[in-house]
């Protein structure tokens, strides 16, 4: 089994592993400089940060005002139940 | 609310719709493009942060040395705009990382830091919602430390090796730059002063009803 098993990587060419490979790069090379495959479209990593800022204020401004008006409310109810204690 | 609440809260609605389009105005960087814009609302976003866990540690450390409770009331309201700020800014930096780092986090100190602010701005949130009582004391202890991390987080990338811009980048900006930079800076101050005063109603109404339910069982 392991003899079949070597004999079948020593028959694979060295030239197609090496053909799989991108070739290797020895120098800096500017990002606009990439190949197409290799660029990473900035556009949509953009829409998405400002998208979150938005979401995340409109989040925390609602959140706010449920919270503040559901507070309100129950002040005012326990104020109307008080007076009427009082009255009482 | 104040007077000058609603006026300034369609001022920062008004200025948050333009920034797009002041943004949209402002040159390409050379060696990143398109994907630098996420700076003109990722800084902002980061130096409320640190803004916001500067008034929680103040606000915390009066409450605890004086015991007034509007002062808790501040801090508890400024460690959920840390929790705010922080998010954006641990969330639009990866973003801009992704392409200009190639990498979407790095566990330097800036970073590093920045998140454990982050973390301990949660915490306190945890404690005063789940600690039962007494919880406000131990929450103004946790908003000390958070408080103690932010000058660590503003000036580390100048000490140690990272590849997180240093503070030296801002001031030298072009005016072309800097004038988007600083309309959005204005606008997210303008924003913190506006959620932190709905906040802290949020607070003072809270207190009320507590009056309230006291004064009903007596």
């Amino acid at each position: 089994m392991w003899c079949l098993a070597l004999a079948l990587v020593a028959a694979v060419p060295a030239g197609s592993v090496a053909q799989d490979q991108p070739a290797a790069q020895d120098e800096f090379v500017p990002i606009s400089e990439l190949p197409p495959q290799d660029q990473l479209p900035a556009a949509p990593l953009l829409v998405a940060a400002y998208a979150f800022v938005w979401v995340a204020v409109f989040a925390y401004l609602v959140s706010i005002a449920r919270r503040l008006r559901g507070v309100q409310q129950e002040v005012e109810r326990l104020e109307s139940d008080l007076a009427k204690g009082r009255r009482t | 609310m104040p007077k000058w609440f609603l006026p300034a809260a369609a001022l920062c609605g008004v200025m948050f719709v333009a920034s797009p389009v002041v943004i949209a105005g402002a040159p390409y960087e050379s060696t990143m493009g398109l994907v630098q814009k996420i700076f003109y609302f990722h800084m902002p976003a980061a130096v409320m942060f640190l803004v916001s866990a500067v008034i929680c540690g103040v606000a915390s450390a009066r409450f605890l040395f004086r015991g007034d409770p509007a002062q808790d009331r501040l801090g508890w309201a400024a460690a959920e705009l840390t929790v705010l700020f922080g998010i954006i800014a641990l969330v639009t930096g990866p973003l801009w990382a992704r392409k200009a780092w190639g990498v979407w986090w790095q566990w330097d100190v800036r970073l590093t830091s920045s998140l454990m602010g982050w973390m301990v701005a949660v915490a306190y949130l945890l404690v005063r919602k789940y600690g039962g009582p007494g919880s406000e004391k131990l929450a103004a202890g946790l908003a000390l430390f958070g408080m103690a991390n932010v000058p660590f987080v503003y000036i580390s990338v100048n000490y140690w090796r990272t590849i997180h811009p240093t503070t030296s980048v801002v001031p030298t900006l072009p005016t072309s730059m800097g004038g988007p930079l600083w309309f959005c800076f204005a606008t997210f101050l303008l924003l913190l002063v506006l959620l932190l005063r709905l906040r802290v109603r949020l607070g003072e109404a809270h207190a009320r009803l507590d009056a309230l339910h006291l004064a009903l069982d007596e």
